[in-house]
């Protein structure tokens, strides 16, 4: 046997044999790989053309102008024949402000729209953080959307000319400096609270304030008394501010400097407005909250691990609904006598609360992943515990719990329509409902659904493309 | 030692509560009881003051008054005399119901979807993910009331399932069928669906508190035997494989044993299906079941078989290629590969997830509010609440039920992962 | 060399290969591979990252197809025949470089499991030469943990004892040591001279070379996808012909 064998040149590369290529193979082996497959293929290929069949008239029959479901109809039968089906989006076209901003007055739908896309304008550098492109990118198309949109809804021209001012000064700041955009980010939540509802400007100035105090007390005492009392003292001083102070302060202030919005009641809040609201309301507290109970739960101190486990396993095992009622029904029994506030503030914190549970628990996934080697090396360090964990353990945990914090966080979010049940005006049950009740319109469903369902998709399949997007980053950005 | 009594002595300052590490997770500690206890105080003092100026008072004894009102939905008796008590399990008994046919619905549409998701079928795997991506991103609450709008609007009317002497002269169809080889019928009010019947039925006694339905039980009796013959028999082939390598063939066997006792003691008491018929105007015989019902077990079960479907792929993913891969190598065919080795390691990875999807299920049939199912929250937290005007009293009850399920299902979960928690270093 | 000439090689043919090629889609992996194993030979494939000697070693109990070409184990054709398959596969075992034990089952269950369910050994039989074969590998001590509780070079241990256990007349090794830690290589390579003295059919991609000087009949060096050189592990280290060996042998051995 001969065992030599040495090659002087080297084989090219050869294209596969002609049953290895095309469309004839890929079929092949992506169709028809087996009879099973070949048998499956055949199915999702009849369950495709049954799917189409049915409804592609339907939506090629699409009627934009009509008064009522039956004049749609009629205008069918004529168009497509006796018996023809035919999407009513006429109804949409008539009551698409319902499903976006339920019973808000419609010269004042520039307040939404703008507190919409400042949202976008504070979370910029907390979804891009220093990437000056894409911020640049996201900042110029906020811009546009507000030109547009706040056109289109008659925005009188000061608040206008204000909104775009402030926009394109934020955007040429995030090129200069992007980190002060944190400081719009930290003012946004009075801000969209003072445009949304309205009322005198000084109200949220003052509540604002009393942050600021809150800061400073903590920086002033932080040295004197160790960290953990001062932040104790720091929100004793703010709560007081809040309870005593916060109404004589703002009522002098708009004595003395009047400058207001139309006031707006909650009731007139509906559809996709009051979603949101209540959505990124629950997310932006949830997540601190949930941070907390977490670490509260790995605490070694015994109190504050019960207490922890107690409330997240007692919100984690009732439904969202029994905390609704809730707060509809028992809220006032816990309150003291006459205490009465606003019930989509009383159901915003019961949902902060249902979803800062869930998120506790997803974060406490990611710290039981740090390998132990984490912690020890903190220490070693010589960090205090808040800063071991500001620094070291919570940016970990977050990271390798990103995906389902999101996921969390798109249950919320779907979850806001729970709140047709305590009589709010969801986008889904409340508003279609509505629709459904008026004459012109009885009888019609697929329509309303079709077009909440869409939105609902477009904003929470985001959402999830988002916190994919972040996954793949942070991993290239690890290694 | 010299050096020990160098060390000054600490004499016991206040700040060391502060500072000190041995007292300072003390002193938290306290803090946070106080706190805690004030609110807890401060909420019953706000509780006691607020039932004091509407002329409450806290207690249940409202459970044992008659509730008034009639619940569409019973699978145990009861009528407008009974207790609100009553009603309360028959809440709880229809929560249950559709939280258990969801969770075997859900569990076999889930694993289906997940598997083929992962087929190496283009078509159907792109299918699976459309599928999945449009029920996980849409409120659960649109597929309920979508369900419930198609099944109630879209049906027919009974009397269109109606052949008049003029169409069956002129041999026309009715508008409308039944479906099923003609066994169910979908109408506007209800679904139609036959009842089983047994001629030789062998009653039921009457326990005071409970009935007992002696046919149900005898029924149970029989298939739990002949699940524990088919285990003995499984028990003897691995015995026989292990002796002498040779498994016997026990497939026909265990469907012999399973299936036949049974199917024996249904002709036995003579069992057979009511089918609904349409008596004039309406549809008499079978079992009527509410589209409240109908529609609250399909958009659950579809919803969540989406999240189960995720997560049956990200089990099956979760197992390396080279698992598979070993067991080829060493002369393992495909389907065995599978039910030894991918199967037992994934299920490991999906069941913890699935009984929480389990949890989630049985909390979202509360939804059911939104079709009017007398469910839990619909006689206990709903019309009971209303009529008795005990919101706090009811709620809190509620909520107790809801979290002893919660719990029940999660203490299982823990019991399994700790069995099966994998050996490492 | 004294123990690679004690070590016979007869005349039967064990593997034969003939004008083998395999395309991953578009992408040429094997091209034009001829060899031929003779029964008790140990063959050490080695080369560049990529350049396809796994694809190869797996081409040959068919954890991959090839496309085009012939290739022969044990007298038995692959192709698309299940039974043909079946029978390579039981005939050959394969070691892997991530071990690929089973983590639910003991090592014990592990080893019996292929002989119980394929074979068809009654247990107790295979619980007896699983313990042989531990003994073998110097570790029957661990009979009853679980993989997760072993160390890397004892897992690999238990994978050859794994292998070994369904009584193959070929097998296949890819890394199997590139995944350990220094002091964990020996005890493994220990178990593969050992098998080797013993007159196993060996096909080894390693690029432990002392391995290789000690224990191999034949080198073959491959790069792109192609067999470029192959001689007796003597003369391929002293005397490479090809540039790429040349270079490629620089390589590993120059640090
Ligand atoms: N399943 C696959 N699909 C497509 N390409 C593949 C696949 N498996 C391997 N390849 C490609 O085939 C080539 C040969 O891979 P192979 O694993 O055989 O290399 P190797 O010589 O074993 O390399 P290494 O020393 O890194 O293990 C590589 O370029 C690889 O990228
Ligand atoms: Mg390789």
């Amino acid at each position: 046997m001969d065992q030599h064998f040495s090659r002087s040149e080297m084989l090219p590369p050869l294209a596969p044999p002609i049953t290895e290529r095309g469309a004839v193979k890929w079929m092949r082996e992506n169709l028809f790989s087996s009879p099973l497959n070949a048998i499956l293929t055949l199915l999702g290929l009849a369950a495709i053309y049954a799917l189409v069949a049915a409804s592609l008239p339907w939506w090629l029959n699409s009627v934009w102008n009509a008064e009522s479901l039956g004049q749609c109809r009629a205008i069918v039968a004529e168009t497509a024949g006796e018996g023809a089906t035919g999407a009513c989006w006429a109804m949409i076209r008539e009551r698409w402000h319902q499903f976006l901003f339920g019973f808000y007055p419609p010269d004042q739908w520039w307040r939404p729209i703008l507190a919409l896309g400042l949202l976008f304008v504070a979370l910029a550098p907390v979804l891009f953080a220093g990437q000056k492109r894409n911020m640049a990118f996201l900042l110029g198309g906020i811009a546009v959307y507000l030109v547009v949109t706040l056109t289109l809804a008659e925005t009188p021209a000061a608040a206008f000319a204000l909104a775009v001012a402030l926009v394109l000064g934020l955007t040429a700041l995030s090129q200069v400096q992007p980190g002060r955009l944190l400081w719009f980010t930290a003012i946004y939540p009075a801000l969209c609270f003072w445009l949304l509802w309205g009322g005198t400007v000084w109200a949220p100035i003052v509540a604002m304030a009393g942050f600021v105090l809150l800061y400073l007390v903590f920086r002033f005492a932080a040295p004197v008394i160790g960290l953990t009392p001062a932040a104790g003292a720091g929100i004793v001083a703010a709560v007081l501010w809040w309870l005593y102070l916060q109404g004589p302060v703002s009522g002098l202030l708009q004595g003395a400097l009047p400058f207001g919005l139309r006031a707006i009641n909650s009731d007139l809040f509906g559809g996709f407005l009051l979603a949101i609201v209540i959505g990124v309301t629950g997310i932006a507290f949830s997540l601190p909250i949930g941070i907390l109970l977490a670490l509260g739960r790995q605490s070694d101190m015994l109190i504050v691990k019960t207490l922890s486990v107690g409330f997240i396993e007692f919100v984690r095992g009732v439904p969202l609904i029994t905390l609704l009622f809730t707060a509809s029904l028992l809220l006032q029994y816990f309150l003291p006598p006459g205490t009465n506030f606003d019930i989509i503030l009383r159901v915003i914190i019961l949902v902060t609360f249902f979803a800062a549970a869930y998120l506790a628990e997803v974060i406490r996934g990611g710290l039981a992943a740090l390998p132990r080697g984490q912690y020890e090396a903190a220490d070693a360090l010589g960090l205090d515990y808040w800063r071991a964990q500001r620094l070291i353990i919570l940016p970990q945990a977050l990271k390798v719990s990103i995906p389902a914090i999101v996921s969390t966080f798109i249950g919320l979010f779907k979850d806001t329509t729970l709140v047709a049940f305590v009589g709010l005006m969801d986008p889904l049950k409340g508003v279609t409902q509505i629709v459904r009740a008026d004459i012109d319109w009885k009888g019609i469903y697929w329509e309303p659904y079709i077009f909440v369902g869409a939105i609902f998709f477009i904003i929470c399949f985001g959402m999830s493309r988002y916190s994919m997007y972040l996954e793949k980053k942070l991993k290239t950005d690890h290694r | 030692m010299a050096m020990a009594t160098d060390v000054p002595k600490d004499s016991f300052r206040l700040s060391m509560l502060v500072y000190d590490t041995r007292y300072r997770s003390y002193t938290i500690q306290i803090v946070v009881l106080l706190l805690f206890a004030m609110a807890v105080a401060w909420l019953l003092n706000n509780t006691a003051q607020n039932l004091a100026a509407r002329g409450k008072e806290f207690n249940f004894a409202f459970l044992w008054q008659r509730a008034g009102y009639d619940i569409g939905q019973q699978l145990i008796p009861y009528t407008n005399d009974s207790t609100h008590f009553r009603a309360l399990l028959v809440g709880l008994i229809n929560t249950l119901v559709v939280a258990f046919w969801g969770c075997i619905f859900a569990t076999i549409l889930g694993v289906i979807v997940g598997v083929l998701r992962l087929s190496h079928n283009w078509l159907i795997s792109r299918m699976m993910t459309v599928y999945v991506e449009t029920f996980r991103n849409i409120p659960l609450l649109l597929w309920i009331l979508l369900s419930y709008v198609i099944l109630s609007e879209t049906t027919p009317q009974p009397r269109d399932f109606r052949v008049t002497d003029e169409m069956a002269a002129a041999g026309e169809a009715p508008a409308a069928s039944m479906i099923f080889f003609d066994t169910v019928a979908v109408t506007n009010r209800g679904t139609n669906v036959p009842a089983p019947l047994f001629e030789r039925g062998l009653g039921s006694v009457d326990l005071g508190f409970v009935t007992l339905n002696l046919t149900l039980l005898a029924a149970l009796a029989v298939v739990a035997g002949s699940f524990w013959v088919n285990h003995r028999l499984v028990a003897a082939a691995r015995a026989q494989q292990e002796a002498t390598g040779v498994r016997p063939a026990t497939w026909w066997k265990s469907i012999l044993i399973l299936f036949g006792p049974f199917i024996a003691l249904m002709a036995a008491l003579g069992f057979h299906l009511e089918v609904p018929e349409l008596k004039g105007f309406n549809f008499t015989g079978g079992i009527l079941v509410a589209h409240s019902f109908t529609a609250l077990l399909i958009a659950l079960t579809l919803y969540t078989a989406a999240f189960i479907a995720e997560i049956v792929r990200a089990g099956i993913q979760a197992i390396s290629r080279g698992q598979s891969e070993a067991a080829f190598a060493l002369g393992l065919r495909p389907n065995r590969t599978t039910r030894l080795i991918i199967l037992p390691q994934a299920l490991r990875v999906i069941i913890p997830p699935l009984i929480s999807q389990y949890l989630n299920l049985t909390k979202n049939t509360s939804l059911g509010i939104a079709v009017s199912y007398l469910d839990l929250r619909g006689t206990l937290g709903g019309i009971s609440l209303n009529q008795t005007g005990r919101e706090l009293e009811c709620m809190l009850l509620m909520m107790l039920i809801y979290l002893t399920i919660s719990l029940i299902i999660s203490a299982a979960m823990n019991l399994y992962n700790r069995s099966v928690q994998l050996k490492a270093r | 060399m004294a123990e690679a000439a004690k070590m016979q090689v007869s005349d039967e043919v064990a593997i034969q290969i003939t004008g083998m090629n395999k395309w991953y889609g578009q992408f040429h992996v094997l091209r034009d591979i001829n060899m031929t194993v003779m029964r008790g030979e140990r063959i050490v494939i080695c080369g560049p990252s990529g350049s396809g000697k796994s694809t190869l070693i797996r081409c040959i109990n068919r954890l991959e197809e090839h496309q085009q070409g012939q290739i022969i184990v044990d007298g038995t054709e692959l192709t698309n025949d299940l039974k043909n398959i079946d029978k390579v596969r039981s005939e050959v075992g394969m070691v892997f470089q991530h071990f690929n034990l089973f983590p639910h089952l003991t090592i014990l269950e592990n080893l019996t499991l292929a002989p119980i369910w394929v074979r068809k050994v009654p247990k107790k039989e295979a619980e007896e030469t699983a313990m042989y074969f531990l003994s073998k590998v110097k570790i029957p001590e661990q009979a009853h943990k679980y993989p997760g509780q072993l160390s890397g070079g004892q897992q690999q241990r238990v994978a050859i004892a794994r292998s070994l256990c369904m009584k193959p007349r070929i097998m296949l090794f890819d890394e199997p040591t590139s995944a350990l830690d220094p002091e964990m290589i020996k005890e493994v390579l220990d178990t593969m001279i050992q098998l080797a003295q013993e007159g196993m059919t060996m096909l080894c991609v390693t690029h432990e070379m002392g391995f290789a000087q000690a224990v191999a009949n034949r080198v073959i060096f491959m790069d792109q996808g192609q067999i470029v050189e192959q001689n007796a592990p003597k003369e391929f280290f002293s005397n490479p012909q090809s540039e790429r060996t040349k270079l490629f042998l620089s390589q590993i051995l120059g640090h």
